[in-house]
């Protein structure tokens, strides 16, 4: 954290709620660059012989234990692609906390991708949480174009918090997920978009074994000329809970595509799925409105709750 | 306090349909007023132009001497009108705590938050996280919608069928809830929408309105007689005889 300049900290306290260096380990990157690593008795961090990314190893057993791993560009023009893989060891229990910021002031593009593997053993519980963010008023753009793949084993399962709230103006990302018997994996996942952003995001999660679920939940608001599509498909190949819910507020001239589908190949697999898109109801503006606020103000309140 | 000067109010329906009919109504301070007529005869209407949620097509609305008939909601909320609706609207992702945040017009604490509540009979430690949203009951919601109406501490505030959808508990903490409101906010005045005739019988004035028309304004002894027997009277649930039937 030391080695870390003024915007880089103001980066990572919006990416991970870090104001100072974390409990347990960590890994941060700053510009390409290590910037900091702490390992713990039970938490392995290595970087790849290749130099691509990291290794992160996770000892069976290990509970209430935190990995931070952080991610700041503040130079203009940067480009990344960085593989990182999580090995969560048998009847673990931990909190992942990942995240980008990017401040880009200059005029070339900087991109991120980051590109994480997750194989959680057997009765392991995973809580990850990742948020994306964007700052500076360059014309650089800010992309980041996050893959995720996520392995569970039997048993074990994985909550997923994913938030870009502000200042990312293109995004793809990918979630795929395959869960074996009894497994449980839940997504949820927080969009806002503004001005011509564009944020596309792609959710595949295969059932492979009887008991599994999984349950995909994206609320989103997409504002000004902003674009965004949600594709979320849950795959059913055996006996299994699916459910999947996309719910959007669309303001100004945003634009949402949602495309959910679901497979199921397998009598006994039970799949849902939610979908709605719509401005704001004019009748919740017009009860705030009499609590005093004005119509702005209303559509501040609304959207804030809704993307808690 | 108010004065409703000939208000009218016409919706294109094919035709023009008028709803609210040259209504004339002065509600003085320190008075509470109910609203009463049958189902359909303009009372809502009647609550959302005083409240600036619809525009008159015709009149004008005074509130303590200013003209605020071209005010928006906002502008009226904020010169001290509060309303609570007839049917309370839902958000997803609010909270109770949120909305009484909002209401009361700047931080509160969740203890103060909790009187509130408790107003209303609810018990503040189940509800103040809760979202507003469809998990709610509507007796539930009702009573939220009641307690942030509280929150912001209105000079005039007008409650569309308040007791509606509220149990049994209702009557006593209702109408213990109005006297409360009227001797803690200064020259306040209330007007409430209610078919009930125990919130008539605590009237100061009562206004009856048929077919968007005041039909009578008066004191409980001065409207019951005169409605009684005619539409308005077998319609709405007052008197003896008309109980029977509803
Ligand atoms: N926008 C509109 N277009 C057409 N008709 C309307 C419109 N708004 C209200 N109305 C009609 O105007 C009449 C008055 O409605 P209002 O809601 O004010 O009645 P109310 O007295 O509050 O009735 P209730 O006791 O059932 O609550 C009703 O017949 C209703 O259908
Ligand atoms: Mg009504």
């Amino acid at each position: 954290m030391e080695k870390l300049d003024g915007i880089q900290k103001r980066l990572i306290a919006e990416v991970a709620d870090l104001h100072e260096v974390p409990m347990g380990a960590y890994n941060f990157r700053a510009n390409s660059k290590l910037a900091g690593r702490q390992t713990t008795a039970n938490i392995d961090i290595q970087s790849k012989e290749n130099g691509t990314g990291i290794d992160i190893k996770i000892k069976p057993g290990t509970k209430k234990e935190s990995v931070h791993i952080p991610v700041v560009l503040s130079e203009s023009g940067l480009k990344e692609t960085v593989y990182n893989d999580f090995y969560v060891g048998e009847d673990s229990d931990v909190v992942i906390v990942a995240g980008c910021g990017i401040d880009n002031c200059g005029s070339q593009d900087s991109e991120h991708d980051g590109i994480h593997r997750f194989f959680v053993g057997k009765g392991a519980h995973v809580k990850y949480v990742e948020k994306h963010y964007g700052s500076g008023d360059g014309n650089g753009k800010r992309i980041l174009n996050p893959v995720t793949e996520v392995y569970l084993e039997e048993g074990s399962s994985m909550e997923m918090e994913m938030v870009q709230i502000k200042g990312v103006d293109s995004t793809e990302r990918t979630t795929v997920a395959e869960l074996k018997k009894d497994a449980s994996l839940v997504i949820r996942e927080r969009l806002m978009t503004h001005g011509e952003q564009t944020a596309n995001s792609i959710i595949k999660a295969t059932i492979l074994e009887e008991g599994a679920s999984a349950d995909v939940v994206s609320r989103s608001v997409a504002r000004d000329h902003s674009y965004q599509k949600f594709d979320a498909c849950i795959i059913g190949n055996a006996p299994c809970h699916g459910h999947t819910e996309c719910d959007s507020i669309i303001m100004d001239q945003g634009r949402i595509l949602a495309v959910p589908s679901l497979e199921a190949n397998d009598v006994d697999a039970e799949l849902f799925h939610e979908a709605a898109i719509g401005k704001i109801a004019g009748e919740q503006l017009i009860k705030l409105m009499t609590l005093g606020l004005t119509e702005a103000e209303a559509e501040e309140q609304i959207i804030n709750g809704f993307l808690k | 306090m108010l004065e409703l000067k000939n208000v009218s109010f016409s919706v294109e329906d094919g035709g023009q349909l008028e709803i609210v009919r040259d209504v004339s109504l002065t509600i003085e301070k320190n008075k509470f007023v109910v609203i009463t007529g049958p189902n359909g005869s303009g009372k809502s209407t009647l609550a959302k132009l005083i409240a600036g949620i619809l525009t008159p097509t015709g009149g004008q609305i005074f509130f303590d001497g200013e003209d605020i008939t071209g005010l928006s909601i906002t502008e009226r909320a904020k010169r001290g009108i509060g309303f609570a609706f007839q049917a309370p609207v839902r958000f997803k992702g609010l909270t109770v705590h949120d909305l009484l945040k909002i209401a009361a017009g700047q931080e509160i604490s969740v203890s103060n938050a909790c009187t509130y509540l408790s107003e209303v009979g609810l018990c503040a430690k189940d509800y103040i996280d809760r979202e507003i949203n469809a998990s709610l009951s509507g007796g539930e919601l009702k009573r939220i919608e009641i307690a942030t109406v509280l929150a912001r501490k209105t000079k005039l505030t007008v409650f569309d069928e308040p007791e509606a959808g509220i149990d049994l508990w209702s009557f006593q903490n209702l109408i213990r809830i109005f006297e409360d409101m009227r001797r803690d906010i200064k020259d306040s005045s209330i007007l409430i929408i209610s078919h009930q005739e125990r919130i008539l019988n605590i009237a100061d004035e009562i206004v009856v309105l048929e077919a968007g028309q005041i039909r009578s304004v008066g004191t409980k002894d001065e409207v019951y007689p005169q409605v009684l027997g005619t539409e308005a009277g077998e319609r709405m649930c007052f008197g003896q005889a008309a109980r029977k039937e509803c």
